[in-house]
């Protein structure tokens, strides 16, 4: 009674083999991870300090530091989604809460699934036609925090839908019978319990316009600009200033005889902000969900 | 001879449909002010989307199609110069699932009075006797007069659909419409809910959708029961329950079907 049969027996060995190859692959996602963190960190370690930070480039950007790329990368990032925080969150709300389901809505709909499948080089051609030269605003911070912006929309359109999507359709019900208008109930209901899946979607969209090059390349940035050691507000809007991503990519292709430690210290600032700022955005989010209960 | 009573809720010629199907037939009823009104029938036989066509609600889904003419106390509701919001604010819902809003006790109870007025227009003063009004009309003063500052949300079910009704009241509606407003209840909330429903009972109009045919018979002064989106039967409850007319509503209150 209750034997087991070959057949069983067959079963369970594939059920055993399924399970490991399933484990062995979802493994192999964490080694390459710690295989790039820990190459990054020990090729960098000789020139990881305060002051390779807070320094600028020396002798042909072939040693010192990094601080007006460090400066530039911030300014563009800030920039850019000061533009497309509010332009991408206003249009979720408009897409989510008041669209109805006709022709109009689905062709925005389909223009924004589109443009977030555009590669980013295509997008640094188009910022370059438009801001650089139509919109006459130059090579130029404010031409690529344009760019940057228009890249990152699609992606907080999402997830900002995403978020307002979560506020439980009961609460907007009840709002609606006691006479509520659209406007009050996003106001009264709906933005409070989505703001931190809004906020936190914007934040994620940090490390991609911290990361992208080709850009702002296109638009902005620039291999060298003189700026004081520390300086915070270097540069001006109308000026091409450095960038992270753009000054790792010069100083690892085309400066000959730099210092072998400096591209990878580069390249730990780079990262390290950047999960910095998305560990901020998964606190927030944890701390503002710990407060809401429904 | 006084004259009788003008009805509350009129319909005259009514249908619906969501899309190609059609959810109500024909449907011709005069509602009595200040009774209590259950709709009764099978899943499906429309009368969830009756009880919201009474305050527009319906609209808000999309693909709905409505003929025929609703009068509420004397003035057609599809009227264009009838403003929706000024609509809601007279014809309050409850729902199934009590949905308090995810904000303090107080705060869920003047919503009303917040967004049909300016910022401004109550003192503080005036806010807080209609919290305590309408909590006491609702019986929820006593347990919650040291908590309205709590979570609404954070309430026992039972209080949080008192708190819904209860959030209605500021606004004086003429009409209040209760969807299933116990089936989320154990018996203890239904009880208290049905003798809210009594003492609410001559101020306001309450229509009730009910599952619970036992329901209808003891919280309710009219019962229309309705099949397939037709209006079949319409009498005093007592009347329907003892003798009905039609043998549709014979064999449905003997649960030959349902």
């Amino acid at each position: 009674m209750f034997a087991e049969t070959p057949f069983v027996r067959s079963k369970r060995r594939s059920e055993a083999f399924a399970k490991w190859l399933f484990f062995a692959m979802s493994a192999a996602m964490v080694l390459p991870l710690l295989l790039i963190v820990g190459y990054l960190f020990v090729k960098a370690a000789p020139s990881l300090n305060i002051n390779f930070l807070l320094d600028v480039p020396r002798r042909g950007m072939t040693q010192g530091g990094i601080w007006p790329a460090f400066v530039g990368t911030v300014y563009l990032v800030f920039i850019s989604l000061a533009i497309s925080a509010p332009v991408g969150i206003l249009a979720a709300v408009y897409l989510n809460e008041y669209a109805r389901d006709n022709w109009l809505n689905r062709m925005i709909n389909l223009a924004v699934i589109n443009l977030a499948g555009v590669p980013s080089i295509v997008h640094a051609l188009f910022g370059l036609g438009a801001f650089v030269y139509a919109a006459r605003l130059g090579y130029s911070i404010l031409s690529a925090s344009l760019t940057l912006a228009i890249m990152t929309l699609p992606v907080i359109i999402a997830s900002t839908r995403e978020a307002l999507a979560s506020v439980p359709m009961s609460f907007r019900e009840a709002c609606w019978n006691v006479g509520a208008t659209r406007w009050q109930t996003i106001r009264a209901v709906v933005l409070p319990n989505s703001i931190s899946g809004i906020l936190t979607g914007v934040i994620l969209q940090v490390s991609r316009a911290a990361g992208e090059t080709a850009p702002i390349m296109f638009t902005g940035a620039v291999f060298f600009k003189a700026v004081q050691k520390g300086e915070v507000f270097a540069y001006h809007l109308n000026e091409q200033c450095m960038a992270l991503s753009m000054h790792l990519y010069t100083i690892s292709t085309q400066v000959p005889g730099v210092k072998e430690s400096i591209p990878f210290a580069t390249a730990v600032v780079l990262l390290a902000s950047v999960l910095l700022v998305n560990a901020a955005a998964i606190t927030l989010r944890a701390l503002m969900r710990s407060r809401k209960k429904w | 001879m006084s004259e009788p009573p003008q009805p509350c809720i009129t319909t005259r010629g009514l249908n619906l449909w969501y899309a190609d199907f059609q959810a109500l037939f024909d449907v011709n009823l005069d509602i009595t002010r200040g009774l209590i009104t259950s709709l009764i029938g099978p899943s499906g036989c429309g009368k969830t989307t009756l009880l919201r066509c009474f305050n527009r609600v319906n609209e808000r889904y999309g693909y709905v199609t409505t003929t025929g003419e609703i009068r509420i106390l004397g003035k057609n509701i599809y009227d264009p110069d009838v403003a929706l919001v000024e609509l809601r604010k007279s014809v309050g819902m409850v729902f199934q699932r009590p949905n308090p809003l995810p904000i303090s006790v107080y705060e869920n109870v003047v919503f009303g009075l917040r967004i049909h007025h300016p910022p401004g227009t109550f003192t503080r003063a005036e806010l807080d006797e209609a919290v305590e009004k309408a909590l006491i009309e609702v019986g929820l003063w006593k347990d919650l007069r040291d908590r309205l500052d709590r979570k609404a949300t954070s309430l026992q079910l039972e209080q949080q659909q008192k708190l819904c009704i209860a959030r209605l009241l500021p606004l004086k509606p003429d009409v209040i419409l209760m969807d299933e407003p116990c089936s989320a209840l154990d018996v203890e909330g239904t009880r208290a809910i049905e003798e809210l429903m009594f003492a609410l009972k001559g101020h306001y109009t309450i229509l009730v959708v009910t599952h619970n045919m036992a329901q209808a018979r003891r919280a309710s002064d009219e019962c229309i029961f309705m099949l397939l989106g037709k209006l079949i039967e319409h009498s005093r409850t007592e009347d329907l329950f003892l003798n009905p007319k039609n043998p549709k509503t014979a064999e449905y209150i003997e649960g030959r079907y349902g």
